[in-house]
């Protein structure tokens, strides 16, 4: 896209661009360095884990990310359906399908190789379990699974707790010593995970600074790059800790001088409407659907989808002293893995907590996880707040789904119906 | 009874959206609770040890207009949690103490969410089944697991449930699972004595009665069944999966046998046979129904797979104990672990040589031709080419 070269972009940016780049790069050379690679999910992604035996880091997710950033995916999801994949499931799955039959060729121009091992870390989504085993199916490779419990009350069990250490001890370890070699070492985890808290206490600082009147970020279209490294392939390492320090000086600067976030077309001035956002957002018009927003003086100031790789604003750490719990409590406590009435107990706390004027869900067609209920929480916290929601239908990854028209339109008319709510308190007063 | 009156009794008792039987058996003593669940496998023993009766509520099929249910979901989603929010907020189920929602899939698992939030005073629970199948990991955490859902049973039903009173109920439901399989096998062995759409409500009915009762009506169909004289016709054999969890409308099962298929193997309310071997009746009661669970339960898309040389194992080892001829895949639209999992048992029915076809339903559907002329192509080309 042409557009790119005069996209702005901030020195923290430009680090995390660096270390994907060089994350692929390790990846697509395994073969000529040796090094193993486990691929695995973003919610419940135990990545200290994982470089505590050598291994990398492969996340389908992210790549299905990237490659509907690029357009893509509508290719590979039209090429997985002809393979026989039904319309109407998860297109994440099918762009990553759809991508292997196509080469299955990475962001640096370089094929995929082969996974050692699927690590199939089952948190907070069916679908996980099942792309697995279509993956399994595709590469013939070894596959340990987590069973990651649901917290059906609205809180995790010392039961659920056990089970999930257990797996590790007894299944994900040893599968990994195997495929490694390397044996286990519990104080290298400690050491990484002592760096993940670093980074999780800075990520969440960034988050927080949406509470400040400009916000200096963008909470959901800004935050999906703020979240890259700590949910992705560099939770627990000091690549990590360094980027959220030169994050945190940019954000700092920015609220010293009163700006907004930093957009793809530069610093958002105005900002008329503070929005929390439910649900994932489209990749495959990302750029567009940002400056929906931007465009009409809205600034996300907290979402849902920014917590999907760990609610770490909620106060979870990772704990050195007591590494396997704390994964476990890591796994059982990401946003899809909590009940309704949580999700909706965070989302009314965000509108009061950041000074929202409402909600909007943005609905994702393939995606039960996020999107069965959302319309009774939206109603649920607008009885709540009283504060206004909307609601939008796109999807994650398949082009055919996002209609700019009819999502623009809608915001257009959500934010008109703001404005008259704020002119209805007014009068009334 | 013969065959007729059965059929007749059970197929009113399933079409009934208001659960007139529930709701008299509750009537009939003072005390008596109802328990409601949803697919696809929830263990019934323990609801039934607590005196209280277990329903199955599989969506408002295709007699109930969805008019409240619409506005709690987006567009793209299947239609059972729309039909089950109108049963709900129409006050047909205003009898029911307790929902239980089984792990299927994230629809139903967000829909205890929505129930608990809607109905506050109904008690709501989700009930996560393992997908670790070692005895010492997922056995221990399932035993676990049932231990506080009979805490819950206890405490909604206000009766304690003894290992005696547990042990009997497992007794029953052995039996259950024993005249359900039996049915099957005759089935298989004859289907034009025992027609789909027949054993379809026979199952329906039962898991809306106490299972005593069906356990007789199970026995007197067999008798009734094996007796009558029916005619063999030259249909091809096939076996059916897809529709354990949202179930297709009754004109569908009927469809597909009209079009020329005897269903010699299905998975519709799945929970009744879910568990493949007798649950040992001596012992730790709970440990026994959790480790069947752990090493004899049916193999379906809302179980994980261990082991990729096991996938679609169970299926193919069914179509060939039941001499099925071909497979349908019928899907519920947006069925996410039937849609996932049909590309991966497609490639093992293809790989020994089992011909297939697919299509997706609703629980509503109502245009029929269509599914006929499919599933009536099918079965010509089985007949011509195999």
């Amino acid at each position: 896209m042409s557009a790119d070269k005069n996209v702005i972009k901030e020195e923290s940016m430009i680090i995390q661009k660096a270390m994907i780049s060089r994350n692929y790069d390790a990846i697509t050379s395994k073969l000529e360095t040796g090094q193993k690679m486990a691929s695995t999910f973003v919610p419940g992604n135990l990545n200290e884990l994982v470089r505590c035996f050598g291994m990398l880091n492969n996340l389908p997710e992210i790549n299905a990310i990237q490659a509907g950033m690029r357009k893509l995916t509508g290719g590979y999801i039209m090429e997985a359906e002809k393979g026989g994949h039904s319309e109407d499931v998860c297109t994440y799955v099918k762009a990553d399908i759809g991508q292997l039959g196509k080469g299955n060729i990475a962001p640096n121009g370089k094929p995929y190789p082969d996974p050692d091992v699927l690590l199939l870390s089952y948190t907070g989504c069916y679908t996980f379990m099942k792309w697995f085993e279509l993956l399994r199916e595709q590469y013939k490779c070894p596959t340990v699974m987590i069973h990651v419990p649901y917290q059906g009350d609205g809180h995790w069990t010392m039961n659920m707790r056990d089970y999930i250490v257990k797996q590790l001890k007894e299944e994900v370890i040893p599968t990994f010593e195997r495929i490694s070699g390397v044996k286990f070492d519990i104080d290298r985890l400690r050491e990484m995970m002592a760096l993940s808290a670093k980074a999780e206490d800075d990520l969440v600082w960034v988050i927080e600074t949406a509470k400040h009147k400009p916000s200096p970020i963008d909470a959901y279209f800004g935050a999906v790059y703020y979240v890259g490294p700590i949910f992705s392939a560099f939770r627990g390492t000091q690549e990590a800790v360094d980027y959220y320090k030169v994050l945190k000086k940019e954000i700092q600067y920015r609220i010293d001088n009163k700006m907004g976030p930093i957009t793809p077309e530069g610093e958002m001035k105005e900002q008329k409407y503070r929005i929390v956002v439910e649900g994932p957002p489209n990749w495959t018009n990302f750029r567009e659907f940002w400056k929906m927003f931007y465009d009409e003086g809205a600034v996300v100031v907290a979402s849902s989808y920014s917590k999907v790789g760990g609610t770490y604003d909620m106060g979870f750490r990772h704990d050195p002293a007591n590494p396997l719990e704390s994964l476990a409590e890591y796994c059982l406590g990401c946003y899809t893995n909590r009940n309704l009435p949580t999700r909706v107990e965070i989302l009314e706390k965000y509108i009061n907590d950041y000074e929202a004027d409402g909600l909007l869900t943005n609905s994702i067609k393939s995606c039960n996880s996020f999107s069965a209920g959302q319309l009774m929480m939206m109603r649920e916290v607008e009885k709540r707040t009283g504060k206004p929601g909307a609601f939008i239908e796109t999807d994650l990854v398949d082009p055919r789904y996002f209609s700019a028209a009819n999502v623009k339109n809608r915001l257009e008319s959500y934010f008109q119906m703001i404005e008259q709510k704020r002119r209805g308190v007014k009068s009334a007063a | 009874m013969g065959t007729q009156e059965i059929v007749t009794k059970c197929q009113t008792i399933y079409e009934d959206l208001n659960f007139t039987y529930a709701r008299e058996w509750k009537a009939a003593k003072a005390g008596r609770k109802v328990i409601g669940f949803m697919p696809v496998y929830v263990p019934m023993e323990l609801i039934h040890a607590a005196n209280a009766l277990p329903l199955g509520i599989m969506g408002g099929g295709d007699q109930m207009e969805v008019i409240h249910g619409d506005a709690y979901y987006q567009s793209y989603i299947c239609r059972i949690p729309r039909s089950t929010i109108e049963l709900g907020v129409t006050g047909r189920l205003d009898f029911v103490d307790m929902m239980l929602f089984p792990f299927v899939c994230d629809v139903i698992r967000n829909l205890s969410g929505i129930w608990k939030m809607m109905f506050p005073n109904v008690v709501s629970r989700f009930f996560d089944t393992p997908q670790n199948f070692e005895e010492k990991i997922g056995g221990t955490y399932y035993i676990h697991e049932l231990q506080e859902l009979k805490e819950a049973i206890e405490e909604t039903t206000g009766t304690k449930i003894t290992d005696e009173a547990l042990r009997n109920s497992i007794k029953l439901y052995n039996e259950n699972r024993k005249l359900i399989w039996g049915l099957y096998d005759a089935r298989a062995k004859e289907p034009w004595k025992f027609p789909t759409w027949e054993l379809y409500v026979i199952m329906r009915a039962g898991i809306m009665m106490p299972v005593e009762e069906h356990n007789q009506l199970l026995k007197d169909y067999a008798a009734a069944a094996h007796q009558e004289d029916r005619p063999k016709r030259d249909n091809s054999r096939i076996a059916l999966n897809g529709s354990f969890c949202e179930q297709p409308p009754l004109n569908l099962i009927k469809s597909i046998e009209m079009a020329g298929c005897y269903i010699v193997e299905d998975d519709y309310v799945l929970v009744n046979r879910f568990l493949t071997e007798d649950v040992p009746v001596d012992g730790d009661p709970l440990a026994n129904l959790a480790l069947t669970y752990i090493k004899h339960s049916v193999e379906t898309a809302c179980k994980y797979v261990p082991k990729e040389e096991d996938k679609g194992k169970f299926l193919v080892n069914r179509i060939k104990q039941c001499a099925a001829e071909g497979v349908i895949f019928a899907a519920p639209s947006f069925c996410d672990p039937a849609l996932l999992d049909r590309p991966m048992l497609s490639h093992r029915v293809t790989e020994n040589s089992i011909p297939s076809i697919s299509f997706k339903y609703a629980e509503n559907s109502g245009q029929m031709q269509p599914i006929r002329e499919q599933a009536g192509t099918f079965a010509d080309s089985i007949k011509l080419w195999n």
